[in-house]
């Protein structure tokens, strides 16, 4: 095994975890708010898609990119009003977002595109699948420049967000509300911060980070968008955030693990070596399984994800 | 009921003037003539008993019409029927899986000649609505299982068109690695794989063949992830057989510059200048081909492959990648293959025991 080929496994590693790191974190925020998101899925199908149509639109990757924040944002509001004013179950909303994301976006591919299945390829010049030029310095780098040259722009977007994210939640006044109104929604409420308007904010920043993920998965990767392309994860952003214990910087690593064993499995098959794939397949779930169970440390999320917020409730 | 009649004889109207038309002028190229004849001859028949109308249905898969795929391919074919045999056709498109069964039920209720499944994970549903409208007849594309006297299977050599593709991977790589990416690794997939090795093991037998199975056939990423490894390693050539992972393994080749070959379908139009040729399999002709047997009534409930034989399977260029000389090549083989001086291996079985004949 020369040393190529484990800079081509770790390039790769690092690629497969852009999207699910995105998105996990999304999911930390919304839970550590006391919101669960399932919707993740969904809302990644959106970006992805609104990214690809916007490009089209308006020959920009960036504002794709923008707007695949933006309409996250509104799909997270939907989950936002529903969860947090009507007080329905989380989880059924979630699901629903879902269902409704795979139809919008199936809809408005057949209206814009005139087909179905998957939209045509955009331009080469608009694709963000590569190293951005203004990093291109990165690759004179010895030995790591031929690790940076496999990037994509999204690939550093990501760990910029997981510092952001570790510094806002943990560092900040707001941080410290929205921990607190996930852990005890009461509590917080008598000392005078606003659950309701804490648990908006964080819904919209969990929909605009899994809309950047949605825009990684489409111009990040294929330049393209395809019918359901989010192939679940959403979910398995989920898993990772578990196993990541609801910590930016856990979910980080959940997921380049994830990432790791998915590019681990497709070298070790393209080498030829028989390592069977479904073993390494299975790998981050049953991780995720042991984290549950407390094998791995102790996974226990905020206390109040999941439950509605009532004030002047008993 | 009545609005049915009436638009039924409105089209009957509509044929017959149709085939008025055409008498008026004798003077029409004789492509047109086969066509009119049967029209007339059918035609007296139709209006004293507009029951007997032949009328077959086909129950898409998921992706529905307008796939570009199975689905738009399988329809194709039954517009084909429908302009020469004059047969009518219905569609039902299915949402989701759950679809499958009560539109096989909705047509077999209405009586329809032959109903068409499209797609291989109608088996259940398939099977249990022939069971239960035991005089209706079904046909299911990619599906070979089912052992009912009232059910055609309708699946395809795809080992042979794999092996052409193969043939022109191996004479077009100049680094002798050549790459194929799959699915999941089921019997279905193999053949692709094996028949594809086959191919380049014909025409290039130093070249190395690096096979990568994603585990999904809907993931792109894991395509292209895999297509890049390969690549990493030499391959200039990949081939897929990988639904829309493959969407992965074309976009893998436009960035790195390397050939792709794509399936099922002409895929040129994803990248023109990265996609080869692709192998395709023609459902047209195969929902074609089995309308004409429900027509003549030689329907019978049994598993047809369609191979290079009737062109069921073969290998398309619309970009115009492919030099003559590979043209020739493949057709070479093409003609071995029909004539049975080349058995394309379907299992790694048949692949090491497959020796290459003298052409």
């Amino acid at each position: 095994m020369n040393f190529t080929i484990i800079i081509a496994l770790i390039a790769s590693a690092f690629r497969l975890a852009t999207p699910l790191i995105f998105a996990s974190l999304g999911g930390t925020f919304s839970e550590r708010s006391g919101v669960v998101n399932i919707a993740l899925e969904g809302i990644m199908l959106m970006g992805a898609f609104f990214s690809v149509l916007i490009t089209y639109l308006y020959g920009s990757a960036w504002l794709g990119v923008g707007g695949a924040i933006l309409v996250g944002i509104v799909t997270s509001l939907l989950l936002a009003f529903m969860a947090i004013h009507l007080l329905a179950n989380q989880v059924v909303v979630g699901v629903a977002i879902n269902v409704l994301a795979a139809s919008i976006t199936a809809y408005f591919l057949e209206m814009v595109w005139k087909r179905s299945g998957q939209t045509t390829s955009l331009p080469k010049e608009l694709s963000l699948t590569g190293n951005p030029q203004s990093l291109a310095f990165l690759e004179k780098i010895p030995i790591l420049g031929d690790l940076f040259s496999r990037f994509t722009p999204f690939v550093y977007l990501a760990f910029v967000a997981v510092g952001v994210s570790y510094y806002v939640l943990f560092k900040t006044p707001f941080g410290l509300r929205v921990r607190a109104v996930g852990e005890h929604p009461r509590a917080a409420d008598t000392l005078g911060i606003n659950v309701y308007k804490t648990r908006y904010i964080c819904v919209m920043i969990s929909g605009a980070l899994a809309g950047l993920a949605g825009a990684t998965l489409s111009l990040g990767t294929i330049s393209l968008f395809r019918e359901g392309m989010s192939v679940g994860k959403g979910f398995i952003a989920l898993a990772a955030m578990i196993f990541g214990k609801w910590h930016p910087v856990g979910a980080m690593f959940a997921c380049l693990f994830f990432g790791f064993t998915e590019a681990l499995q497709i070298q070790a098959q393209t080498i030829g070596i028989k390592l069977a794939p479904e073993f390494l397949q299975m790998l981050p779930y049953v991780a995720t399984i042991f984290a549950l169970a407390g094998v791995v440390g102790k996974a226990t999320g905020p206390a109040s994800s999941g439950i509605p917020y009532e004030k002047g409730e008993k | 009921m009545k609005k049915r009649v009436l638009a039924l004889t409105l089209v009957i109207a509509m044929v017959f003037a149709l085939a008025l038309t055409g008498c008026s002028k004798p003077a029409e190229p004789t492509t047109a003539a086969p066509t009119e004849a049967p029209t007339e001859t059918e035609a007296p028949t139709e209006t004293e008993a507009p029951a007997k109308q032949i009328v077959v249905g086909m129950i898409t898969d998921t992706g529905g019409l307008g796939d570009e795929s199975f689905n738009d391919s399988a329809y194709l074919g039954l517009t084909k029927a429908k302009e020469d045999f004059g047969v009518e056709v219905k569609v039902l498109e299915s949402d989701d899986e759950d679809d499958y069964g009560p539109n096989l039920t909705a047509f077999a209720s209405e009586k329809y000649d032959l109903i068409f499944s499209v797609g291989f994970l109608m088996a259940d549903a398939t099977k249990a609505a022939a069971e239960q409208f035991t005089d209706q007849n079904f046909a299911i594309i990619d599906e070979g299982g089912i052992v009912l006297p009232n059910v055609a299977g309708l699946t395809f050599k795809e080992h042979e068109g794999s092996f052409l593709v193969g043939v022109i991977a191996g004479l077009t790589s100049e680094t002798d690695v050549i790459g194929f990416v799959g699915g999941m690794q089921f019997p279905l997939i193999e053949k692709f794989q094996y028949g594809f090795q086959a191919g380049v093991k014909a025409v290039n037998p130093d070249a190395q063949v690096l096979v990568n199975y994603t585990g999904s056939f809907g993931d792109p990423a894991l395509g292209k992830e895999a297509a890049l490894a390969q690549h990493q390693l030499g391959a200039d050539v990949i081939y897929h057989a990988s639904g829309a992972c493959g969407i992965g393994v074309i976009q893998a080749a436009g960035e790195q510059d390397f050939w792709a070959i794509g399936v099922d379908m002409d895929q040129s139009a994803l990248d023109p200048e990265h996609v080869l040729c692709s192998m395709i399999k023609r459902v047209d002709n195969a929902t074609y081909l089995a309308t004409k047997s429900i027509v003549e009534g030689t329907f019978k409930g049994e598993t047809i492959e369609f191979g290079l034989e009737v062109d069921g399977v073969g290998y398309s260029d619309e970009a115009g990648n492919l030099s003559a000389e590979m043209v020739a090549a493949a057709e070479k083989y093409r003609a071995a293959i029909i004539d049975g001086t080349i058995i394309v291996p379907t299992d790694l079985a048949t692949f090491e025991a497959f020796e290459v004949p003298e052409l």
